[in-house]
Parts: C-alpha cells; structure tokens; sequence
C-alpha cells in the first residue's frame, strides 16, 4: 500500500501559466479520474509526473519521501508507467521489438546481444494478460488500433508497474475491447496498481474510476468519490459554467434528395446503400474497422469508387478526387485532423483558408486582407479560442483545432457535409460548440453525414443512423429503433 | 493556454511583436552576410569593399542564386533537384552548340535553351508526380544522364566563341544612368506598395500599423537600393546577371507570396495529406515545381557559359549542391512547408562572400570547402536553437 503525491506543481511556457499549485494524491489499488477539458493541464501534469517536463514549482512524494523525477527513467525506476493518447508504437517493428525498446537491458546476453528467445517468451505472456491472440512476431503495422491499444498496454503493465497513467485510452477501442480494457483495469487494481485515467466520456468514468479530481485552465477544482458524482455538477466544475442538454438534437426539415448510394463497392467496402437529404443528419456507425471512414472516402473522391452507383442531387456522379467533390459541393471534414485536416506550419488564417482560395481571388493572386477579414469571421464564429488569426495552429488546443478544420469546410458553404469523428479527443465545451454547429448547418438545409465511435453522440446528434458490419451496411436504426440495444445488434451482424 | 473570446481589438497588439520576431529571423541571415563582410574588409585591409570586388562577388554568387531561387520552391514541396547542376551544363551547352555549330543567332539559341530545360524539368516532374518515383531518385539519374548527354554531345571540347549578344549576358553591365533611373523607380514602387498597404488595411478595418515604422522600413529599404546602385556604379555598373537574378528573386517572391500557387506549394510541403484533402492538384503542382527548377537551370546555364564565354563539359558540377545550400543557409527546411525566396539569395550571397573573401587573403582554395561546410552546418543549428528557444 503506498500513496503517491504531487503537491504544489506549477509550470510555465514562456509566459502562460499552464498549471498552478496542482495538487494530486493517488493510492494504489484505486483508480482516479483525471477530469478537464483540452489545455486544463492534464497532460503537462502528467508529462512532469512521467519527467518529461520539469516543474517549475512543487513536489513529488512517494509514500511521504520527496522523490526527484526529471527524466523518464526516474519514473520507470519508481514504478510509473504511462499510456499514451496517442500510440507510440513503432510501426515498423514487430510487437516483441516494440517491448525491447526501452527495456534492452533486461534482455542483454553480452555486449550488444540481445536475448530474443526470453523476449519473445514474455511478451507472449504479457499479450496473453491482456487477451490479444496473435503472434509475438507480428508487425505492428499489421494490427488494428484496437489491437494496438492492447499492445500498449501490455507494454506498460510489463515491468513492475506501481502506478499507470492511461490518456485516453478507449478513443480508438470498440464495445468490445473497451469491456476488456476494463477488465484489466479493475484486474490490475485488484492487484494493488495505481491507475490515473484521462477520459473525456462521463460514462467509462461511471463504470471504472472510484475518485475523479477536475482540473480548469491550470487550476486544481476539486476531487470527488465517483460513487454518485452529480454528472452536472461535474461538467460545471471542468466548465465553469452550465451545460445545457448534452446532445441538443433538433427536429430536421427533410429537402431534396442530396446523396444516394445504391450498392457502391471499393476495394475496402461492398454494397453500400444510403441516402442524405438536405436538412437532416444521418449517421453512419459500426464497430471499429467495419468501414465507415472507407464510405466516406469513397463519396469524397479519396478511394476510387469499382461499382455500384452515386448520385448527387439526383445526377449520377463519381468524384475522382477531393478537389473534384469539394467544387461539387461535398466538404469531408477528416478524422485524423493532425494528419489529413491541418498544415501544422500555417497559421490558422491560412489553414482556414486553403480549400476556398478561389473564393478570394483576384486574378489567381491571393488576397491577402480579404483572406484576413474572412479568417477573423470564422475565428468569431466558431468561436475558436485564439490571440489572432495569425497564430501558429499547432499551438491550438484539440478542440479549437478542430474548429479550425471544419472551419475551413463551412467556408465553402457545402451542400453536403461528412464529419468524421468531428469530435474525437475534443473537451466537453468544445463538443457542444461542434454539435451547435452541426444544428445550425441542419437548420440552412445542409445535409451532414456523420461517422462517430461514441455512440450516445451518434444516436444523441443523428435524426438515423445506418449501421456498418464487416465492410457493408447492414441496416439502419430511426424512430423507435435509435436505441443502443438496435444498433448494437446490427453492429454485431445480427438483424432486426 | 485557454484565451477568452478572440478580442478584435487584441490584434493590434500581437502581431506587431509576431513581426518583430519573424524579422528578426529573416534578418538574422543578413546580419550574418554583414559580420561575414566586416571580418574579410579588416583581414584584407579593406579591398573586400571596394566597388571592384563587390561587383566580382556578386556576379560569381548570381549562377548559385538564380539555382537557389527555383530550388526554394523545390524544396518548400517537400521535394529535391539533385540534377540542375547538369541541366544548366547541359542547356548552356546546347545554346552553345547552337550558335557555334548551328550557326544560330543569340535569340534563337536562348530561346532553344529555355525550352529544353523546361522539358527536361516536366520529363523529372512527371516520374516524380505520376510515376511516384521519389525526387532524389529521379533527379539522382537526371543528374547522371544529362552530364552524359554533355560529354556526349560536346566529345569532350570546350565550344567558343559564342556570339556578342549572348556573351553580353554573362559580362556586360547595367549602364550607370540606367542604374539610377531603375533605383529611382524602385523606391517609389516601394513606396506605393506600402501605401497601398496601409490604404487596404484601413478599408477593411484592420489595426493599421504606427506610420513612424512604415516610415522607417521604407528608409531603410530606399538606402539599401541607392547604396546597392551607387556602389556598383562606382565600378562599371550593375552587372547583367545580378540584375537577372534581382528580377527572378521578384518574380518568385511574388509567386510564393502572393499566388494561389504559391500557397499550395507551400501546403503540400506542409502536410501533403491535408493539401490533397483540401482539393489541391497534387500532381500539377509538383510537375509545375520541377519545370520552373529546369527553366531556372537553363537561365543559370546560359549566364554561366555567357560569362566564361564558352560551352564545357563539367560547366555546372556540382552547383545543385550549392544551390541547396544556399537555401539551407537561407532558412528552407528540408522537411518542406518553410523557406523564403530572400532567404536563399542571401545564402547564396554568404556562399559566395566566402569564396571571394578567401581567395582574396590568399588561402588556399580547400579552406573555402571546410569553411563553407561548417558554415552550412551552423546555420541550421543555429535555426533549431532559435526554434526550440520560441517552443519553450
């Protein structure tokens, strides 16, 4: 039994305060929720508990000793283990290599050599401790990202883990692995492990934390026993402020026929049928991996489309590539937004306004005062959250990043618009902004396709949802069937 | 980190410090240029600064920058030109070829010159862009084949002597008056850039920046040009090919800044998933970048074999080098998505001050090697400390 403590910590950029006399006490055998919206400081505090940062003030103990911990290697000594948010796995190498990488000393028979035969052993049964039946041999690169997050896992828990820090870790899990992550966490509390856990879904929070501590703009809010925690008045604490209907749906007007696939086929996808009219949102769900980012990549012009038919507006259509889709009308707002949706070099300015230059031209030049007179609209607008226009956009928070690229999408004022994951990774604030956005879309007569994991989003936001399984649609939920247990069964491959 | 609503009025403020502080950069180089100039003025007992010398370095700088010019935009798409050393060797050649053997007039040889880089540019850019074959690749073999296709051609003599015209390129000057009348010009285009400037921020509302700065920029930029003019006056004049290269360094400024091409270049070295999301031609882009690199090969072959007077067969070695490290120096990341036009004129000018300044003190040419390798080297050490200072 012993206690970990962070007492005091304050940490400055420059000159922004990102955490100010942070306190944080963790016990073994207990899980604590790590609470707070995007730029709260979550992920510094732990970045200074794992000593990737150094505070600038305050202190660690462990069971009441000051330890020093200012390299990673001083956590792993004590015990601390992080996961993080996004997979740090290296892709090229094979699940075994990736457990080496950090632990080479444990497996050394000489000079240089390495003991691949013990390597291989152990990691075998680490995977077997977190369920994941594939060989120890396997490249990365060939797994899942479910089967990733395992792998990560597996990693961590390896050594002799005392306390274990997971950011996020079910943003990328099915129902399924999330149930088995859950398992492992209260296995590995039974065993005595610390676990502090960064989520942004109330509802894993429910199911696996015993304390959750909030944290605002680098304040240190309060701690509360998870164990009937007022949902409201904790969103209040990580807010500041109320928050209004979770998923604040409105009633759709139907209009004109926008999208219609009958049957369409690529390489990653078969037989996809579904339809859009402007003035409703529809969803587009399924397990992790059964193929819904595919669809919207194949309507967008990114995948080629081998069969079946699109329409567009009641006219057959195919996109043959992004730009052809977006000067059709079709804005695809991507999932992963650090690697598909933003320049990380640009400016938000010029992030904002890169698919719309033609908007703003005057022969072919840009223009550089409109270009800046747009920028600011946008910035009001979605009310991202920045010192000007000009500001470098990797210096964003999730959310506000996310704002930026369905910004620059709503600036082509689209007919039809797919939202991939719109907010994946994004704080409870931001996420209400994002479905305010999508009402407000709905309402000019947009049609909004939209690709969600979170499942009370989807059905909370969606007027239907068609639901994938295995590369197809296997149906769809409306009306009475918007329901968790419908769309679960046709997720599985079963019928309603 | 988290700011309340964007304040309008806060954008006054921030970007007069953001200015500040991307200036600093970009001068950084030329304050660099200059300690590099005063170093050389006391170990040669002031000769470095005389017009006569000036005018020698920059005129052997001008082949390096014109390259370094079409190399930013190369390597801002995250792309590289291994082969323009040989494609000006071999371009100057075939003007060369063509006056000399064919019996054609300048024109008409320059003409061929142009158009053969271009194409030679498109043939790269089309196995890079549509084939997927990687730049360095591509333009490795370019390099390779087109300083064979030289030898070939030329069976290994050197070709003179050209024609008046065309050598006029390489050594003749900008006459003294005509200098004067185009600074003169260029100061009050300068001028009316930055009133337009602050006329078109005013119409939209913008934070208009304190009259007293724009004044002082433009001071500084009209002494820059009347020195520049009144210094290469003393001497004989501008000379042809730095006016050429001042022309190509407007132009593609302008084309990187200003233009909706420029933009996507910059976006598609920034991130190439999220330039192709957002509907850039992917593919045209970079076939458009690798038939400027070739145009600009050919314009830097036919000041080269103007100036010498002459086609050979190493015209041209290793001058891709060069140029890419004329842009390194100038601020251009290899990564792609950063780099200036300034930039890398002015990495091309440290180059070549190094050059000249050493062989003026007599040392021996392998020094020039060493220093100008450490120097490239520093450079961009000193931009990833600069880098990780702002990021901390």
């Amino acid at each position: 039994m012993s206690v970990l403590e962070m007492k005091g910590i304050t940490k400055s950029f420059g000159s922004v305060k990102v955490l100010e006399s942070v306190d944080l006490r963790l016990e073994s055998g207990e899980v604590l929720a790590l609470l707070g919206e995007n730029g709260a400081g979550k992920s510094t505090l732990m970045k200074i508990l794992t000593g990737v940062y150094s505070a600038d003030a305050g202190e660690i103990r462990l069971d009441g000793q000051p330890v020093s911990i200012h390299q990673i290697q001083d956590s792993r000594a004590l015990g601390i283990e992080i996961m993080h948010q996004e997979l740090s796995l290296f892709q090229n190498l094979s699940i075994a290599e990736n457990f080496l990488i950090g632990h080479e000393a444990a497996y050394r028979t000489g000079p240089g050599l390495i003991d691949y035969r013990k390597l291989h052993r152990d990691v075998a049964k680490a995977l077997l401790r977190v369920g994941l039946q594939r060989p120890t041999s396997t490249p990365v690169s060939a797994l899942g990202v479910g089967e990733q997050q395992l792998v990560e896992i597996a990693r961590a828990i390896q050594s002799k883990v005392r306390f274990l820090i997971m950011d996020e870790p079910t943003a990328a899990l099915t129902e399924v692995e999330t149930a088995r992550l859950f398992d492992l966490i209260r296995q590995l509390r039974a065993d005595g492990v610390g676990i502090i856990y960064i989520s942004h879904r109330m509802e894993e929070l429910y199911q696996i934390a015993d304390k959750v501590e909030i944290l605002r703009d680098g304040k240190f809010i309060g701690t509360r026993s998870m164990a009937g925690a007022d949902e409201r008045e904790l969103i209040r604490m990580m807010v500041g402020r109320d928050v209004d209907e979770r998923y604040p749906r409105r009633d759709p007007v139907p209009g004109e026929m926008l999208l219609e696939l009958k049957g369409l086929t690529t390489h990653r996808v078969r037989n996809i049928h579904l339809n859009v009219r402007a003035g409703e949102v529809v969803g587009l769900g399924g397990l992790m991996g059964s193929g819904r980012t595919e669809v919207a990549r194949a309507i967008a012009g990114v995948d080629r489309i081998r069969g079946g038919e699109m329409r567009f507006r009641g006219q057959p259509r195919m996109f043959r590539s992004p730009g052809e889709a977006s000067a059709a009308g079709v804005a695809f707002v991507t999932e992963d937004r650090k690697r598909e949706g933003l320049i990380l070099s640009f400016s938000v300015r010029e992030n904002l306004a890169l698919p719309t230059l033609d908007q703003r031209k005057r022969g072919g030049l840009v223009h550089r005062a409109r270009e800046r007179a747009f920028a600011n609209d946008m910035v009001h607008r979605l009310r991202i959250k920045v010192a000007n226009a000009e500001q470098a956009v990797g210096s964003l928070s999730g959310g506000n990043q996310q704002k930026v690229v369905l910004g620059k999408w709503l600036a082509h004022n689209p007919d039809l618009l797919i939202l991939d994951e719109p907010t994946r990774g994004v704080d409870v604030g931001a996420k209400q902004e994002i479905y305010q956005l999508i009402n407000e879309m709905k309402a000019e007569g947009k049609g909004i396709l939209m690709i969600s994991s979170d499942l009370p989003e989807l059905l909370g936001m969606c007027d239907r949802v068609y639901v994938m399984y295995q590369g197809t649609t296997q149906g769809e939920v409306k009306g009475e069937s918007l329901n968790e247990e419908d769309f679960m069964t046709l997720a599985t491959g079963g019928e309603l | 980190m988290s700011m309340n609503q964007p304040e309008l009025n806060a954008v006054t403020k921030v970007p007069l410090k953001q200015m500040l502080r991307v200036n600093l950069r970009t001068y950084s180089m030329i304050i660099a240029l200059f300690a590099i100039w005063i170093l050389f003025t006391a170990t040669t007992n002031g000769i470095f600064l005389t017009p006569r010398n000036l005018s020698n370095l920059f005129e052997q700088s001008a082949e390096t920058a014109i390259l370094a010019v079409g190399a930013v935009l190369v390597i801002v798409a995250a792309q590289i030109d291994l082969s323009v050393g040989s494609l000006a060797g071999l371009t100057g050649g075939v003007a060369t070829i063509c006056q000399v053997w064919l019996k054609m007039n300048a024109v008409e040889s320059i003409v061929i010159a142009l158009v053969l880089g271009v194409l030679l540019g498109l043939f790269q850019g089309w196995w890079v862009a549509y084939q997927n074959v990687p730049a360095f690749i591509v333009t490795l073999g370019g390099m390779l084949v087109f300083r064979g296709i030289v030898i070939g051609l030329t069976n290994g003599q050197s070709i003179s002597p050209l024609r008046d015209g065309y050598v006029a390129i390489g050594e003749s000057y900008v006459p003294p008056m005509v200098g004067i009348v185009l600074a003169v010009l260029a100061i009050l285009g300068y001028a009316y850039f930055l009133i337009r400037r602050r006329q078109t921020r005013r119409n939209f509302g913008f934070a208009v920046r304190p009259i007293a700065s724009d004044v002082v920029l433009f001071i500084v930029i009209a002494v820059v040009i009347g020195v520049f003019v009144y210094v290469m006056n003393a001497y004989q004049g501008i000379p042809i090919p730095i006016f050429i290269v001042l022309l190509l360094a407007l132009l593609f400024s302008f084309i990187a800044a200003k233009t909706r091409f420029g933009r996507s270049i910059y976006a598609i070295g920034g991130n190439l998933e999220a330039a192709r999301m957002s509907g850039i031609p992917i593919r045209g882009r970079i076939l458009s970048v690798f038939a400027l690199s070739g145009l600009m090969a050919a314009i830097c072959g036919i000041v080269l074999t103007a100036r010498l007077d002459a086609g050979t067969v190493d015209a041209g070695t290793n001058f891709e080098l060069n140029a890419i490290a004329a842009c390194v120096i100038g601020g251009t990341s290899l990564m792609g998505g950063v780099g200036s036009v300034t930039g890398a004129v002015i990495g091309a000018m440290v180059m070549g001050s190094i050059d000249d300044g050493m062989s003026l003190m007599n040392a021996a040419p392998f020094w020039q090697y060493v220093v100008k390798g450490l120097i490239l080297i520093v450079a961009v050490w000193i931009d990833i400390q600069s880098k990780r200072r702002q990021a901390a």
